[in-house]
């Protein structure tokens, strides 16, 4: 124990207070625990001994049968083909609308921004059917692309504006210079502001990934095909193959995790910093 | 001069493609539904225009009112427990604790999960024969409280809203943290200066310092709780008998199930409509920060 950790625990309140902090964390992290101890179990120990025992039989079998036989191999996949065009396309358009906002001015300028500001916040239900209805006339039922589209767009409110408000905190003299120096405007948009909003670009992607990855509802309105469904859809339907079987269940699901997870351990710092700079500016 | 009207369309250059794609896939649908909601529509054949009948009906359907109560016990659990819990958590993890980077990844580990990935989990925790709930409360002699949680009519619903709360804790705990770096270091000093107990900077220092973050968090868990719907589709599908149906997920078993697609654009106009309240209010915030610019 270094001094400072020493200094902490003199104080008998401070001692209990870190004790209670454990004790909530221990029951935060409880479902995480109780999946992967179910994932490694068989489903007929669990049925013959009870949750809480000492598995006779340790087992990987479960994700396995997830993966192979619950079709995970699919949606996994599947997952990625919508997510990665998705987020690449509202970043790149939401940077461009971010960037008209942030430095012109024009008629109408605040408007869109409370727009874009608005839709953030809209519930989905509002935008289902007819939706629903626009990829039907277009054509775009029951495709990846109708997805991912709707994903695209529907992003663009929240990336305009977190993009809008960091756009406006970079110095107008190093566009201005620029723009003496003869770069035409969207030059000055591509090599020098995208490259500064960077970091704001690396939070937002993050945190962008993990919503439209962890996307449900517009997965089972939008796509009716099993094969092209992503994870979250294909886990629904694992959960009705097996009803009886919760260590394959629960199996799928730490395998649906995966991506996020890793994601969220390498980018911690910018997946909180996406979430703050939502809600306080 | 020339010039100068170049640069006056310049922005509606960078804008024109962002803005064509959210117009039509989002302001556009937003402004339909309330049409769709008019009409009788199985989701083939064209829609027909009824008038308010969809509204009529909505409002003498009890499975409307049911939805429309647990959407309340929602709003009203998530304004009040994990925004408590987050706040706490954020005071308490704003000092140097040791490991006080290991509990913030705790809390707010459950936000990168899916809601789905939640639910299965949850569910399997609430599983009546071998769950790890009924397990334990078994394995301490206190088998009698060992309760059938998803097909319980009373317990449903909250056993749900325990696994949004789960999820939610952390969230307002990352907000409140970053409002916290924005709180001066100086202000409590002097609070303590002034003879000003823990419990009294809190009340009167922090916690007023805190209210954007306040707001913005109560606006951001009513949304979430009127939208809600991933878990209750993957946990219950709004049963037993309807107990544990919300807003959003009667609208979508109407509209997908039903194919009563014009009635089911009535209930997203219901939500439009109270989340309209709420929308407001975050713009509004939103405006107030614009100004001091």
């Amino acid at each position: 124990m270094d001094n400072t950790t020493k200094k902490f625990f003199s104080s008998p309140w401070r001692s209990l207070g870190f004790f209670l902090m454990v004790l909530i964390t221990m029951i935060w992290l409880l479902p995480f625990a109780t999946a992967l101890l179910t994932s490694v179990r068989t489903n007929d120990d669990i049925l013959e001994q009870g949750f809480i025992a000492i598995p006779h039989e340790w087992t990987l079998g479960n994700f396995r049968t997830a993966w192979e036989r619950g079709g995970l191999s699919r949606y996994l996949p599947n997952s990625f083909y919508i997510t990665i065009p998705a987020l690449l396309g509202t970043l790149l358009l939401s940077s461009l609308s971010a960037y008209a906002l942030a430095r012109f001015q024009f008629r109408g300028n605040r408007l869109l921004f409370f727009l874009y500001v608005g839709g953030t916040m809209l519930p989905f239900q509002v935008l289902m059917l007819p939706v629903f209805r626009l990829t039907d006339a277009l054509g775009l039922y029951d495709k990846q692309l109708g997805l991912i589209i709707f994903h695209t767009a529907f992003q663009l409110g929240f990336c305009t504006f977190l993009l809008r408000n960091y756009m406006r905190t970079v110095p107008g003299e190093i566009l201005e210079a620029a723009r003496i120096d003869g770069c035409k405007e969207f030059r000055i948009w591509w090599q020098i502001m995208m490259p500064l909003t960077l970091p704001a670009i690396a939070a937002l992607a993050t945190l962008e990934f993990t919503w439209i990855f962890n996307d449900y509802l517009w997965s089972i309105v939008l796509l009716r095909t099993d094969a092209l469904k992503p994870v979250t859809a294909g886990l629904a339907t694992l959960q009705g193959q097996y009803v009886m079987d919760w260590t394959v269940i629960v199996a799928g699901a730490l395998i649906a995790t995966i991506p996020t997870v890793l994601l969220f351990i390498f980018l911690q710092r910018y997946f909180i910093e996406g979430l703050t700079l939502g809600a306080t500016k | 001069m020339k010039n100068n009207r170049v640069k006056n369309i310049t922005p509606y250059l960078f804008l024109i493609v962002p803005l064509i794609l959210y117009l039509i896939w989002v302001i556009g649908p937003m402004i339909y539904t309330f049409y769709l909601s008019l009409t009788k529509w199985d989701g083939l054949s064209a829609p027909t225009f009824v008038g308010l009948r969809n509204y009529e009906r909505l409002f003498r359907d009890p499975v409307f009112f049911i939805s429309l109560k647990n959407n309340v016990k929602w709003i009203l659990s998530f304004i009040t427990i994990p925004v408590t819990l987050g706040l706490g958590l954020a005071i308490a993890l704003n000092h140097s604790i040791p490991g006080a980077k290991f509990f913030k990844a705790s809390f707010y580990s459950p936000l990168v999960l899916s809601l789905v990935v939640c639910g299965l989990i949850w569910s399997w925790m609430y599983h009546p024969a071998g769950g790890l709930i009924n397990s334990f409360l078994r394995g301490i002699g206190l088998g009698s409280l060992a309760k059938g949680w998803l097909s319980d009519e009373n317990l449903v619903m909250w056993a749900i809203i325990l696994v949004a709360i789960w999820r939610q804790a952390g969230y307002v705990m990352v907000l409140y943290l970053a409002g916290l770096q924005g709180v001066d270091p100086q202000l409590i000093d002097a609070s303590k200066v002034d003879g000003c107990n823990s419990w009294q900077t809190f009340r009167n220092v922090i916690f007023p310092l805190l209210t954007p973050v306040t707001v913005i968090v109560i606006v951001i868990s009513i949304i979430d709780s009127l939208r809600a719907f991933d878990l209750v589709s993957v946990m219950t599908r709004g049963g037993p008998y309807n107990s544990s149906s919300v807003l959003a997920n009667f609208m979508y078993i109407e509209a997908f199930n039903n194919y009563k697609m014009g009635y089911s654009a009535a209930i997203s106009v219901i939500i439009f409509l109270i989340s309209a309240v709420f929308i407001f209010i975050y713009l509004w915030r939103i405006m107030q920060d614009e100004m001091e610019y």
